[in-house]
């Protein structure tokens, strides 16, 4: 072929993943975040292994025994471990906190695209019922969800789903008419490919920096609905640990043992601070109108 | 235009109206034109002419519902378009008539490695299978000249040159082998080497493949170069029509002519240090002059320009043109009464 051209072909360029990462990585905030999480997640994997305390033992006799080297955290009204207790409920906040934003990150982004590159009534529908969504209360809410489907961990997953979608949606809705302007819709749609291929292969790749994004934001969010949910009494239900069941029930000994309120609150303030210092490094790191 | 024994696309009297919040506006307006088996049929006309939106309502691809296309008749190697629903329009879309677009930069998902997207045709209208897809894409890379071009199906979109990225454009639009490629400015956002290497690629192709083209741009020097006919649109209708030396030996509507004329020049001497060009703007679609369109900005302008629109006359062998100067000599369909001067 006599066209074989000569200009410099390539532009070197690191892939946007890669590049990605990098900017992570420089982001020190974000990188002890990271760590943090890192490390109670692995800690609330295997706290039976860890911990020789029953979390669920009651000894009446150890009552509010304070910090000591076997009770690192004291003990509460029935005699437990206030640390490992702690830390089983980790495990219910750290669920908690991911799968329920997991789903209504599906959720959200399916209609949102849906709704963005559809547009018209779909959109006016999807939308409006989003805005009911955002309007209502969602404390009020979730309390409703959780008082009419009886207090377990599923309903609390699907009360915090029902509350988090819109929002998702709503981004989401936004992006999509952003890249539906696009040339490469148009030449996708040149080439013949249906509305559902151009959405799944063409728009959702594109939205996935914003949904990781918005997926580290929520996890603190989901938490602090957790905790709220628990606090009044319609999550979590004892003798299960959560972090803001933890704090219900330890503010009614605040005066004797401040420490079984203060120590979970400490919990709930370091992880959503760590997940919130995450969330801010990958947006700056994937968040592609940061570049350029 | 008939001395072509073959007709691949026939579009008649094609007309794409928006209807916006302001009102009404005919982007197109009964346009009508063939193209020839193998043959490359120029589009060319100022920005806001009409002549992308020609192209978009060909391929079906004019946004809805705010645009409307209608046609006495699209057909396309013996398929009317027209009679065709979104659905199989969308079946032929990509493998019968393909489109490369403006904007190499743009045009390639930024998130999708190259022979995903290049064999995307494939994948939609052939139901290959990803190895199939990407020794075809292979084949197409080597076809349109891609060096290296095993190394590059795995690319993105952003490692890859803007002259490589139009080349993958190309390979995409042609990887079904389609009876036409409609190309829109496909040259204007590259840089003038490699407009001539992409220009002269399509041309290479046109005879291998023996894909009709239609090429749309505002470069008389490319029409010069590549086309067989030309069709010069304006205002959203098609002002001139001819064969490629018979136009640019004898420009017949004013316009042609202003065009032409534009064409800055190194052997001439200017005197006044301005380049020529022609006077006034292109009208607004929703206050067209009346009479004639072209009315406001031309040199020749006579009473009855002001008056009727004028038809597309006969300017003699194929040679079409919508002036009056040529409707009295070619005494082509009888103007209205006011034609008597």
């Amino acid at each position: 072929m006599t066209v074989t051209a000569s200009s410099p072909e390539v532009i070197a360029e690191p892939s946007l993943l890669r590049e990605g990462i990098a900017a992570f990585a420089r982001n020190r905030v974000a990188l002890v975040g990271l760590a943090f999480i890192v490390v109670l997640v692995v800690v609330a994997l295997f706290i039976p292994w860890i911990s020789h305390h029953d979390p669920y033992r009651v000894a009446l006799d150890e009552q509010f025994l304070p910090p000591s080297l076997t009770y690192w955290l004291g003990t509460d009204n029935f005699g437990r471990d206030v640390l490992t207790r702690i830390l089983y409920g980790a495990r219910i906040s750290l669920l908690v906190g991911t799968l329920p934003s997991l789903i209504s990150l599906v959720i959200g982004a399916a209609l949102g695209i849906l709704s963005g590159y559809v547009g018209g009534k779909t959109d006016a529908i999807i939308m409006r019922l989003a805005d009911m969504m955002i309007a209502f209360p969602s404390l009020l809410l979730a309390m409703v969800v959780m008082y009419t489907l009886g207090a377990n961990l599923l309903n609390i997953f699907i009360a915090l789903a029902l509350v988090g979608w819109a929002s998702v949606a709503r981004v989401v809705r936004s992006e999509t008419l952003a890249l539906k302007g696009k040339e490469f819709i148009e030449a996708a749609r040149a080439n013949g490919t249906s509305r559902l291929t151009t959405m799944v292969k063409h728009i959702f790749p594109n939205v996935i920096p914003t949904l990781i994004v918005l997926f580290s934001l929520s996890i603190p969010d989901a938490i602090m609905w957790e905790s709220s949910l628990s606090f009044l009494g319609v999550g979590v239900q004892p003798p299960e640990a959560s972090w803001g069941l933890l704090v219900a029930k330890g503010k009614e000994y605040l005066l004797q043992a401040p420490i079984v309120a203060i120590a979970p609150g400490i919990a709930i303030l370091l992880t959503v601070l760590a997940f919130n210092f995450i969330g801010d490094g990958l947006r700056d790191a994937l968040d592609p109108s940061m570049k350029d | 235009m008939a001395q072509h024994n073959e007709t691949v696309l026939s579009v008649s009297d094609l007309r794409t109206e928006f209807h916006g919040g302001r009102g009404h506006i005919r982007a197109v307006d009964g346009v009508s034109f063939d193209v020839g088996r193998g043959r490359i049929v120029g589009i060319v006309g100022e920005s806001g002419s009409g002549k992308s939106m020609t192209a978009l309502s060909i391929m079906g691809l004019v946004p809805k519902p705010a645009g409307k296309v209608t046609a006495q008749s699209i057909m396309l190697d013996g398929t009317e378009l027209t009679s065709l629903g979104a659905d199989g329009l969308r079946r032929v879309r990509g493998r019968d008539m393909a489109m490369v677009f403006q904007e190499p930069m743009t045009s390639l998902n930024p998130v999708r490695k190259v022979w995903e997207q290049v064999g995307e045709p494939l994948a939609i209208h052939k139901g290959m299978n990803s190895r199939q897809i990407r020794a075809r894409v292979l084949e197409m890379f080597e076809l349109v000249g891609i060096p290296e071009p095993k190394a590059r199906l795995d690319a993105y979109p952003h490692e890859l040159s803007g002259g490589l990225r139009q080349r993958a454009m190309i390979a995409m639009g042609l990887i079904c082998e389609p009876k036409l490629l409609i190309a829109d400015e496909p040259t204007t956002a590259l840089d003038v080497t490699t407009q001539a290497q992409i220009l002269r690629l399509m041309l290479e192709l046109r005879d291998r493949v023996g894909t009709s083209i239609i090429m749309i741009t505002h470069d008389l020097g490319i029409i010069a170069e590549m086309c067989d006919e030309v069709n010069v649109m304006y205002a959203g209708q098609i002002v001139e029509q001819g064969n490629v030396f018979d136009l640019f030996d004898r420009p017949s509507h004013p316009y042609t002519r202003g065009l032409l004329a534009s064409i800055p020049k190194t052997t001439e001497k200017r005197t006044d240090g301005r380049m020529p060009s022609i006077p006034g703007m292109v009208p607004n679609l929703e206050r067209l002059p009346p009479g004639c369109r072209f009315n406001p900005r031309c040199g020749d302008v006579m009473a009855i320009c002001h008056e009727a629109e004028p038809p597309l006359g006969e300017v003699g062998g194929g040679h079409l043109a919508r002036c009056w100067l040529h409707s009295r000599k070619a005494d082509g369909p009888a103007p209205a009464a006011g034609a008597v001067l």
